[in-house]
């Protein structure tokens, strides 16, 4: 009997050992699967209209008797939008999370810092519908030169909203990460609150605060729902912050009822290079990050 | 005396940075409260019974989208919490560190995290509704929405079982106990309010995706679902459905609803958090 | 306070009947003192005993604690430090702090020197590079790090960093220079370098050190004070303190039957 039982759990333990195993390549696979389609269909796409014309033709027109696809106003596009909307939104989520740091009073900053977190939740297409429909009519009546609300003004805006909690969060965190020590130091020096915050606290958590700038972009870099919902979606080169215009992301799900197999190959073309803008700030927050608890 | 005035000059700087720091905050509590206050005030007007319960006709119901949701919520939920756990569990049980295959697969899971929701969207209609043929359905969607949370239950989950303390596994080792045994007596089960405030937070993804359904379940508003395999839509997709289509009552309206939902679950993870961490403290462990 | 010149007419300092609660805690009591100019004070006592508080405050570092709240005196040189017309800034310039951990900035050797000069309106290189040479001379660390000004001060060994510390406080010209436990994460050899340095500091600035250590004390300090419980038992010149002390509490500390 017991031999049995012991050569049962052995098999047991080996089995459960190969489940969970297999469960943890699942992501490896996962991966693996989602590369292979991508570039299984969009390189040879590329390769096809040619990677000049993909990339800096500013034409698309996957519909048209002649089909084109350039993806350049596109790239361009998405650039505007993600370099806008985080130069607003982690400037201003920095000064706040500094705020939060060092000028409010601590009884204020958890209950602060939780609704902020909770804020963080809210789903994109809300961002979206009030783009929509405040952001957009304000900036067609009061901002625009051209009578349009629609553009990268509305989309970096928008974004730079969304980003607010994820900057805030990751900057009080690096610069609560900071020592004491170093602040303690330099008002015993005789520089003010102000000063030892700005410009000793504040470099020292410099790296901290980098990755989180590197995590937003990631976050405007990727947005879809709240993007299409108030940037117009004609794919022409962007040349005012009031036009309509789209990003990479709104091209592929604006296109998404077009089902030639080319135009959809053209999606999937698309697609890859969003991925891999993406991949590299992924790489990079990663980075950025281990080297940051290396120090600590 | 220029030094007096240099002086000066640098701490009145900074102590107008120190202003502006407060107008950055001010600014950002304010920009999203208005969001949620928005939503709350345009869209409670529009809550009429029809909307959330009738039947798609005439006038438009988000019940299909309620069913659609949930039905999301199994699927997604069904599929990447098992697969997820178990992974956690080979991750942080079995795995050695610096083991190549190891860091593959962290750095799988890394990645999948950072991959923007409509490529997930792309990918599921490329193998759920091409290739497998389903064309729209909730199962492709739930199932593209499976891989995209799956790093995240992986992620928190590990973090959970990685903080249960050495010396239970011990104890539990010295009474002749297995390791499988261990691992589903004594590790998860300490681990398990980590586990399932991980899941309710994954929920929260799930409901509030749409880039990814957008092109998996095929937006379809006015039926209701019948099975899985059918297309269908969410509260997520309806808002901007009725967004784009000229419905901005219904939008607002279909908002405090998603809205309502989301922060529940929000508050709910984060109020287990602090009942556990409670519990956590009253038996001396940390 | 309308010049940064500005300094107080002496660097004598009397702290008279100082009282300090955090909350409910009262952590000194009615504490006299009279720090004599151009000496070294030390201040001695077992842990948690007041000393450190009441180090801090001489610079008013204790502002920095929410629920503190202080009673008495501090005068340096006749000026009440706790007035409403004193600039805390110009405060600190004058009394500079070295804490018990090193805490160098994470910059060049050179930055952290400079920061208290800049801070204080001086921006011209050569006026900067002649305090950066001259504070790191008087902390008898120049020829050590003289060519490598550039390089971050965290590359420096303990010992070296507490120096850098000591100049970095010496940057902003103090008066008076307050030291908690300096030297007690230190090494034997770097000890005896800050002790060395802080005998030929005194006749420039007025030294006040904590210390936990009884033998540093004899070594270097002209006056010590012996802190219990929030108050002072004792006070005098050190080898009254250690030869002939009056009370018995201090007698029983020094010769070690307590600490």
């Amino acid at each position: 009997m017991p031999t049995s039982s012991l050569r049962y759990r052995t098999f047991r333990e080996k089995a459960m050992k190969g489940l969970f195993f297999l469960s943890a390549a699942f992501s490896l696979l996962a991966l693996g699967a989602i590369i292979a389609y991508l570039f299984a269909s969009g390189i040879p796409f590329i390769a096809k209209v040619g990677f000049f014309s993909f990339f800096f033709s500013t034409t698309w027109a996957p519909l048209a008797t002649i089909p084109q696809y350039g993806v350049f106003a596109m790239v361009l596009t998405t650039l505007y939008v993600t370099a806008l909307s985080v130069a607003i939104g982690a400037s201003i989520g920095l000064l706040a999370a500094i705020c939060l740091f060092r000028f409010v009073p601590s009884r204020f900053v958890t209950p602060l810092r939780w609704l902020i977190d909770l804020l963080a939740g809210i789903p994109s297409v809300i961002y979206g519908l009030f783009g929509l429909i405040v952001i957009v009519p304000f900036i067609r009546d009061y901002v625009s030169t051209n009578g349009m609300g629609y553009g990268i003004l509305a989309a970096s805006l928008v974004l730079s909203i969304m980003i607010l909690p994820t900057m805030v969060s990751v900057s009080y965190d690096a610069l609560k990460a900071v020592s004491p020590l170093y602040y303690e130091g330099a008002l015993a020096l005789g520089a003010s609150r102000e000063e030892a915050t700005f410009k000793i606290v504040l470099p020292a958590a410099k790296s901290g605060i980098f990755a989180g700038l590197v995590l937003s972009s990631g976050r405007a870099l990727g947005e879809t729902m709240a993007v299409i919902m108030v940037i117009g979606g004609s794919p022409q080169l962007p040349v005012s912050l009031t036009e309509s215009v789209r990003t990479l992301t709104a091209n592929i799900a604006m296109g998404a009822s077009e089902l030639t197999s080319d135009a959809l190959s053209a999606l999937v073309a698309t697609g890859v290079v969003l991925f891999v803008f993406a991949l590299i700030l992924n790489l990079s927050f990663s980075f950025l990050r281990g080297k940051e608890s290396g120090h600590v | 005396m220029s030094d007096l005035r240099a002086f000066r000059r640098s701490r009145n700087f900074f102590a107008s940075l120190k202003i502006a720091s407060m107008v950055a905050l001010g600014v950002s509590l304010v920009a999203l409260v208005s969001i949620v206050l928005f939503v709350l005030i345009r869209g409670t007007g529009n809550l009429t019974f029809q909307l959330l319960f009738g039947k798609y006709g005439a006038s438009p119901s988000i019940w299909p989208a309620f069913l659609g949701t949930l039905e999301l919520i199994v699927i997604a939920v069904g599929v990447a919490a098992p697969i997820g756990i178990a992974s956690a569990i080979f991750l942080s049980e079995y795995a050695e560190r610096d083991f190549w295959l190891i860091r593959c697969i962290r750095l799988a899971t890394e990645t999948l995290a950072g991959i923007p929701s409509i490529v997930y969207g792309l990918f599921g209609y490329l193998v759920f509704v091409v290739a497998c043929g389903w064309g729209y359905s909730l199962l492709g969607g739930g199932l593209t929405l499976a891989i995209m949370i799956l790093p995240l239950i992986v992620r928190s989950t590990e973090e959970s079982l990685l903080s249960v303390p050495m010396a239970i596994r011990e104890g539990s080792y010295a009474l002749g106990a297995g390791k499988v045994r261990t691992i589903f007596a004594v590790v998860l089960p300490s681990a398990s309010e980590g586990i399932l405030t991980s899941l309710i937070l994954a929920m929260g993804r799930v409901v509030s995706e749409s880039a990814v359904l957008i092109m998996t379940v095929g937006m379809v508003v006015n039926i209701v679902p019948v099975s899985p395999l059918s297309a269908g839509t969410s509260l997520a997709l309806d808002i901007y459905y009725f967004a784009s289509f000229g419905y901005p009552e219904e939008a607002s309206a279909t908002a405090v609803v998603l809205l309502l939902f989301v922060l529940s679950l929000n508050l709910l993870a984060f109020l287990l958090a602090r009942l556990f961490e409670r519990k956590k403290g009253l038996h001396g462990q940390s | 306070m309308d010049s940064l010149d500005w300094a107080f007419p002496s660097s004598a300092l009397e702290a008279k009947d100082l009282s300090l609660h955090y909350g409910p805690f009262e952590a000194l009591k009615k504490v006299n003192l009279k720090v004599k100019a151009q000496e070294v004070t030390a201040l001695i006592g077992p842990s948690g005993c007041g000393k450190s508080t009441f180090l801090r405050t001489l610079n008013r570092m204790n502002d920095l604690i929410p629920g503190c709240h202080l009673e008495g005196q501090v005068r340096i040189g006749g000026v009440d430090i706790y007035a409403k017309a004193m600039d805390v800034s110009l405060l600190r310039k004058r009394v500079g702090m070295v804490f018990q951990k090193p805490n160098p900035f994470p910059m060049s050797i050179y930055d952290n020197i400079a920061f208290a000069p800049r801070t204080f309106g001086i921006r011209k290189k050569e006026e900067l590079d002649a305090i950066v040479i001259a504070s790191l001379r008087q902390a008898s660390i120049f020829e050590e790090v003289k060519d490598r000004l550039r390089e971050s001060a965290l590359a420096l060994s303990g010992g070296q960093q507490q120096r850098l510390c000591i100049a970095r406080a010496l940057a902003a010209s103090p008066q008076i220079l307050l030291l908690d436990e300096p030297t007690s994460a230190l090494d034997p050899i770097s000890t005896a370098k800050i002790e060395d340095l802080l005998a030929t500091l005194k006749s420039a600035v007025t030294i006040v050190i904590v210390t936990h250590n009884l033998q540093q004390a004899a070594r270097i300090a002209d006056t010590t004070a012996f802190f219990l419980l929030g108050e002072i038992v004792e006070s005098g010149t050190t080898e009254d303190m250690f030869r002939r002390p009056t009370d018995k509490r201090t007698e029983n500390y020094i010769t070690g039957r307590f600490g």
